[in-house]
């Protein structure tokens, strides 16, 4: 795989060769937080961001999706007949996804992209998206990457990395999709063996940095009833308002619900994010609920997470490390605490 | 503020040794700068996790209805009058409570102080009786924290307790006769279409994960409207018509029970001020029926009572 260098003004030059082929999305500044927009004519990147306020799942996973139209009209010979909602897939890259991030992407896709079931359009959109990933070289006091696997420079999931070495970017194509996109964005000049030592060390500096640690060796082999009986529930939920926001900030969070909505006589089936933590996701029919109380549906957040999609996957958590529950979290429930609590009983 | 907290330690202390409450709900230290914690202690040695900052904005208030227990609770001004407001409207009982009142001084407005460092991370934040000294990898300041006060701080009349059994501090000065609702009249002056434009913006970036409605002490309804799903009165999509239902609706249903103790707009992930569609109200509560929600545990809220009085015929 080539190892490329983009001098910092060729940066837009690049993103902007990249728009003649693809929708590009990036990060743009929006009053005080950053996030992911499909970057208009004219329209600046902004890389000066340590993660923007919700993470990029939604451009693969919207919070909303029209899936189907039907008609109820009964003279019509269409009624009741589900028909796919018309939908475009251009091909797209995600500028500056943040590694965490697309570690996050495929870690959802296990859900929406498997031998059992492949979501159509999950599928086309991943097949049309490319990843463009930057590396952090300032993590934050509440990043915890590295303890999940991942890293501020991992590679996982993306088809560039890039490092900002300060006067120039190190492009680091990982996938043949990636190697199109250097070719196609006229990135030419190879990296030297200064550039590539460069980047190793900002790499192992970014590692270091991170001083945010959570243990997680211990959670596949604890009893699953031990950890659902633990003691210390209570007192993780009492504080809990059981709004969204975690699951909705989370970039791993991938749980939907599907809604009928019909004005006179059309109507659309719609996907619409949905969450755990809300007393109607597991609202039986019957008016039975099994998870009627808060604590039962904090604890199923995290056993979800740190427990059951570990023993489902054998593929570590169900969390990246990037903190942004942490942070949104109105009354600071923070998962960092739940990992020691889960790991340690 | 370091005095507010061994205060409340050592009555929480006194009360859950002399088993007059079975539970304390106060704050505890967060773990991340400018946070607190909801908590609730039920031993007496655990009492030493109380604390008070101008981190604390949170509505304690939140956590009271239905509880059986016998319960101590910190409150400031705000979440008094909420507290107020739940004895009015039965969600608790006031014989239920031990109320430690805090003289508040106001609750600094975090995002206030993250935009004031420009998105650059703050790692350190240490508070004194009237400044706040914040750090970052590479630099560090020392400001006012009344400049940074939340806006509902800001124009506040109650800042102590209006019920509470035992104080943890002397009574602070209460704010006279300023005129609180400048913000309400911007939106009130402007033309029907213009703020339809201007709510319609406000709106825009909400995620409808309801922590304003969850954070705000006035929504305990056991089913939500925009929970209810036989029949479902709103869509859950985040098409604009859905979520301005949600949020006009919320502030209605909050008319005249609203103390504007700023917890659903702290709590929002979007930072989207939704007060201003509640104080809109909270005005008109004032000015029709000369209500301010929550000074008294005897009188019901104005939107859920009848006085022959009344000036309005069609009611008499």
């Amino acid at each position: 795989m080539s190892e490329k260098i983009i001098s910092r003004e060729d940066l837009e030059r690049f993103i902007k060769a990249l728009q003649q082929d693809y929708e590009v999305y990036a990060p743009v500044k929006e009053g005080v937080s950053h996030s992911f927009q499909p970057l208009k004519d004219g329209e600046t990147v902004d890389l000066n961001f340590c993660n923007t306020r919700l993470s990029p799942k939604s451009l693969l996973f919207p919070q909303s999706e029209r899936m189907f139209e039907f008609n109820l009209d009964e003279t019509s010979e269409e009624a009741h007949i589900l028909k796919e909602a018309p939908k475009e897939f251009h091909p797209s890259v995600i500028f500056g996804i943040r590694p965490c991030d697309a570690k996050a992407v495929r870690l959802i896709n296990v859900n929406f992209d498997n031998p059992e079931f492949k979501d159509p359009w999950w599928v086309k959109r991943m097949d049309s998206m490319a990843f463009i990933g930057l590396g952090c070289n300032e993590p934050s006091s509440t990043c915890f990457c590295t303890s999940v696997g991942g890293g501020p420079f991992h590679e996982e999931g993306l088809d560039v990395l890039l490092f900002d070495l300060g006067d120039l970017y190190f492009a680091k194509a990982l996938t043949d999709k990636g190697e199109r996109l250097l070719e196609q964005g006229g990135v030419r000049k190879d990296a030297d063996a200064d550039t590539k030592k460069r980047a190793d060390a900002l790499k192992q500096e970014a590692e270091d940095k991170i001083n945010s640690h959570v243990p997680t060796d211990k959670l596949k082999d604890k009893e699953v009833l031990e950890l659902f009986d633990a003691p210390f529930w209570d007192e993780v939920a009492f504080p809990c308002i059981n709004c969204g926001t975690c699951t909705f900030v989370c970039p791993t969070c991938w749980c939907f619900d599907i809604q009928d909505e019909v004005q006179k006589t059309q109507g659309d089936r719609i996907r619409n994010w949905d969450s755990c933590m809300f007393p109607l996701f597991t609202l039986h029919a019957s008016g039975h609920n099994p998870r009627s109380d808060k604590v039962q549906r904090v604890r199923q957040r995290f056993m979800h997470k740190l427990k059951y999609y570990v023993d489902k996957y054998g593929d570590g958590v169900a969390c990246v490390g990037c903190g942004r529950c942490v942070n949104s979290c109105p009354v600071n429930i923070d998962i960092r605490e739940v990992f020691k609590l889960m790991n340690e009983l | 503020m370091i005095a507010y907290s061994e205060k409340m330690r050592e009555i929480a202390k006194k009360l859950l040794k002399e088993k007059a409450v079975d539970l304390v709900i106060g704050f505890k230290k967060g773990t991340l700068p400018m946070m607190t914690e909801p908590v609730m202690i039920k031993e007496p040695e655990e009492t030493g996790q109380l604390c008070w900052s101008s981190f604390c904005s949170m509505n304690l208030a939140n956590y009271l209805p239905k509880r059986k227990e016998k319960i101590g609770i910190i409150a400031k001004g705000c979440d008094s009058r909420n507290i107020a407001v739940h004895i009015v409207e039965n969600q608790i009982q006031r014989d239920q409570l031990y109320i430690i009142g805090v003289p508040c001084t106001g609750m600094v407005d975090r995002r206030k102080i993250q935009s004031l460092v420009a998105g650059k991370e703050l790692r350190e934040v240490v508070e004194s009786d009237e400044e706040l000294y914040i750090k970052g990898k590479d630099f560090e300041q020392t400001v006012k924290k009344i400049d940074y006060l939340q806006d509902n701080c800001i124009t506040c009349m109650h800042k102590n307790p209006v019920i509470y059994d035992e104080m943890v501090g002397e009574m602070v000065g209460e704010r006279k006769d300023p005129d609180p609702y400048d913000d309400v009249k911007e939106s009130e002056a402007m033309g029907s279409d213009e703020r339809w434009e201007f709510f319609s913006n406000l709106l825009k970036d909400c995620i409808r994960c309801y922590a304003c409605r969850n954070a705000c002490p006035l929504c305990y309804c056991p089913t939500c409207f925009v929970d209810e799903s036989d029949p479902q009165w709103v869509g859950k999509s985040i098409d604009p018509t859905d979520t301005m239902s949600f949020h006009i609706l919320r502030a209605f249903h909050c008319a005249g029970r609203c103390t504007d103790c700023g917890a659903c707009q702290q709590a929002c992930p979007m930072d989207i001020n939704m007060r201003l569609l509640t104080r809109r109200l909270n005005k008109d509560a004032l000015e029709l029926y000369g209500c301010e929600a929550g000074l008294s545990i005897e009188e019901r809220p104005p939107l859920d009572t009848y006085r022959p009085d009344d000036y309005d015929k069609f009611i008499r």
